[in-house]
């Protein structure tokens, strides 16, 4: 089901001051899969993130796109790779509409300088569509929308770039149950347009729902990296907790051969 | 009407049958198939009621646009025009047609400057100080007349950039930095101007005669009237022809030529009440090419789009890769090009460039008239037409009370209420809309 590496992270190290963020961190993403990213608050996660993203560089360690290893220095060039990032505040513009919002800084333009509403329009349905995104209309502000749509769009805005990766920072810790459902259907469609999806949340069961593989942070390092079809969710708490962390368990697990 | 319609969808929901808590529920899945229209969306009615239940909605939600100044345009007519007949006669409504244009120029700029969510306090000032910088050219030294035009505007322009970069690149906030430009313009325009104080225009300078033309011949007027409803009659036809082949919704025939009709009767109302006295003047033609040329600007371009774009969020435009700092500086500019260009229609006015000119309420009156006009000032809401609509609103108020002969301090006092009142509706518009999901 999932295809060759598409990014890679190898051995990257942060540091922030004194305090050593990220140790040695390996990641890898296929094309056409779900990896989830969790781990305690202070795991790590978000500064892995933002360095994918290109928004801090890391101190060592090389980032792998494709097989090259590549420097992303600036979020355009993380954009630019063909990773797209969904934040958690979506910076979305309230007064704009959702085609407004979608083509956000990539206007569609006639002559050279107006804007092409009647192509962004239909170019906006075409992508609402083939994501069986449901949005009322096209042409309503995004703050007659409700969490979960605009979350959606948020996601769809992502994906006008036609990215390879979507970084997706906790798309549903602020949603309600359907609309839940609604963002871990997208990402299940991601997955299945042969996209990358790293998704970082807190919440085991929707880890549990969509994801692939998962990956444990703990402390700023690899705590466990889980195939999701031999794991279960005991296993990967007590990865993030760090139950698995000491000499016993690791003990165990060796003999049991299962764990890592 | 209903067959040309393409979509399937257009049942309209009565308004309290919308399904308020599932805005996810499950959707019947031979929608999927026809991509049509969201059956949650309220759809607005053929024909004339369904105009007023889409206008009733509209006003509910708060999104109230220009209907509140309207509303008060039509009442502060009425009862100037009950006072006193001479109010309505077409000799006084032509002149106020030119008087607003002044004022109307400035708050143009405002407009794009209130759309970021800022505001501009130099904008009196650098209105007095370009028209003193052309009056001196022009008259004192004897420069060409259009080379003082140009330098009036680029000095204008020279003050945003100014402006711009202070708030843009050093971070001072707008408020500060034009408050410290509208006492520093004032003090540089007083500087130009010199011991004399006051410099008379030549008056048959480019900017006397762009304020004293006035087309006589009946077909001017009209002819403006018809060009613009031609104008808008096609290029309503075109959109709706493209996006019926991009299959996209589109506005029925019907809906066209309401709205054609519509501006058709504002339209050579306007042209047949300049007609009864002596025409179209140049002044008037010349703000409202501005108007339409600018809100095409802020609607149809993808510069317009980053104005609203900052105006909405700062950092979700920063990160769609807009650049925050060239967009504020460029506004800025804008404005600051419109205050020299409304300086000029006001010099031209009283013929003169004096110590007081860009004084006294003018700053007011054109952030008013911006505001008034259904502009917010928190930013991202507004249309150019509402420097038009306010202008007219507050050059009413002054004529009507000229011709009642009350005295500036009633003046001062009726229109900083009408202010109040337009920001107290705005401040409420905006709290409706929070609470309808439109904000």
């Amino acid at each position: 089901m999932t295809g060759e590496t598409v990014l890679a992270l190898r051995g990257i190290s942060k540091r922030f001051g004194a305090v050593q963020a990220l140790t040695g961190i390996e990641l890898e993403v296929r094309a056409g899969e779900v990896v989830a990213l969790v781990g305690d608050n202070g795991a790590g996660k978000s500064t892995l993130v933002k360095t994918i993203a290109g928004v801090n560089q890391p101190d060592e360690g090389v980032i792998e796109w494709e097989g090259r290893p590549v420097a992303i220095h600036r979020p355009q060039d993380a954009q630019h790779l063909g990773i797209a990032t969904v934040y958690q505040d979506l910076a979305l513009c309230d007064n704009l509409d959702v085609v407004g919002n979608l083509f956000l800084g990539r206007e569609l333009k006639q002559f050279g300088l107006v804007l092409d509403e009647v192509g962004m329009e239909k170019r906006s349905r075409q992508l609402l569509d083939s994501l069986s995104i449901r949005i009322p209309s096209v042409r309503i502000p995004i703050a007659s929308l409700s969490g979960g749509q605009r979350q959606v769009v948020a996601i769809a805005r992502a994906l006008i770039g036609s990215p390879k990766v979507v970084i997706l920072d906790e798309p549903t810790a602020a949603l309600g149950v359907e609309q839940t459902a609604q963002v871990l259907d997208l990402v299940e469609r991601l997955r299945d347009q042969r996209l990358g999806v790293i998704l970082i949340s807190h919440n085991m069961a929707d880890v549990m729902a969509v994801a692939d593989t998962v990956a444990v942070l703990r402390l700023g390092r690899n705590n466990g990296v889980f195939d999701k079809g031999s794991t279960n969710q005991e296993q990967i708490i007590s990865a993030i907790t760090g139950a698995t962390d000491n000499a016993v368990t690791r003990r165990q697990a060796r003999g049991e051969g299962d764990g890592r | 009407m209903s067959g040309d319609n393409p979509e399937p969808g257009h049942r309209p929901l009565p308004e309290d049958s919308m399904p308020t808590g599932g805005v996810n529920a499950p959707v019947p899945v031979a929608a999927e198939a026809t991509p049509a229209v969201d059956p949650r969306l309220i759809v607005r009615q053929e024909g004339l009621k369904g105009y007023l239940i889409e206008f009733k909605r509209r006003l509910t939600s708060g999104e109230l646009g220009s209907a509140p100044v309207v509303v008060a345009l039509v009442v502060i007519w009425a009862v100037f025009g009950s006072l006193n007949s001479s109010f309505l006669s077409a000799q006084n409504l032509s002149n106020l047609s030119q008087q607003i244009v002044g004022t109307g120029m400035i708050a143009l700029g405002v407009v794009f400057v209130l759309l970021l969510g800022e505001i501009d306090l130099s904008v009196g000032s650098v209105s007095g100080l370009c028209a003193a910088i052309f009056a001196v050219m022009n008259v004192t030294h004897g420069v060409n007349q259009w080379v003082a035009l140009l330098s009036a505007i680029v000095g204008g322009a020279l003050v945003g950039l100014v402006q711009g970069l202070f708030f843009a690149k050093v971070g001072v906030p707008a408020f500060v930095v034009t408050l410290a430009g509208n006492l520093g313009w004032n003090g540089l325009m007083l500087q130009i101007l010199g011991a004399s104080g006051t410099v008379n225009l030549s008056g048959k300078d480019i900017v006397s005669r762009l304020y004293s033309t006035i087309y006589g011949q009946q077909i001017a007027a009209y002819g403006l009237a018809a060009a613009g409803v031609v104008l808008f009659l096609g290029s309503s036809l075109l959109d709706t022809r493209r996006r019926r082949a991009a299959g996209v919704p589109y506005r029925t025939l019907t809906d066209v030529l309401v709205r054609t009709a519509a501006l058709a009767v504002v339209g050579f109302l306007v042209a047949y009440t300049l007609n009864q006295y002596k025409g179209l003047p140049l002044a008037l033609l010349v703000f409202v090419v501005f108007v339409v040329v600018l809100e095409f600007v802020l609607r149809r371009t993808p510069y317009g789009r980053k104005v609203f774009a900052l105006g909405g969020n700062i950092e979700g435009a920063r990160r769609a890769g807009i650049n925050v700092d060239w967009v504020r500086i460029t506004v800025f500019m804008i404005c600051s090009t419109m205050a020299a260009i409304g300086g000029l229609f006001l010099a031209a006015q009283i013929q003169s460039a004096s110590q007081t000119s860009g004084g006294g309420n003018l700053l007011m009156n054109a952030i008013a008239a911006a505001v008034i006009g259904g502009t917010s000032l928190f930013g991202g809401r507004g249309s150019t037409w509402s420097a038009l609509l306010g202008a007219l609103v507050i050059g009413s108020i002054q004529s009507g009370m000229n011709i009642e002969g009350l005295s500036n301090a009633i003046q001062f006092m009726i229109t900083g209420a009408v202010l109040l009142a337009a920001v107290v509706i705005d401040s409420l518009a905006r709290r409706t809309q929070k609470s309808a999901g439109r904000a």
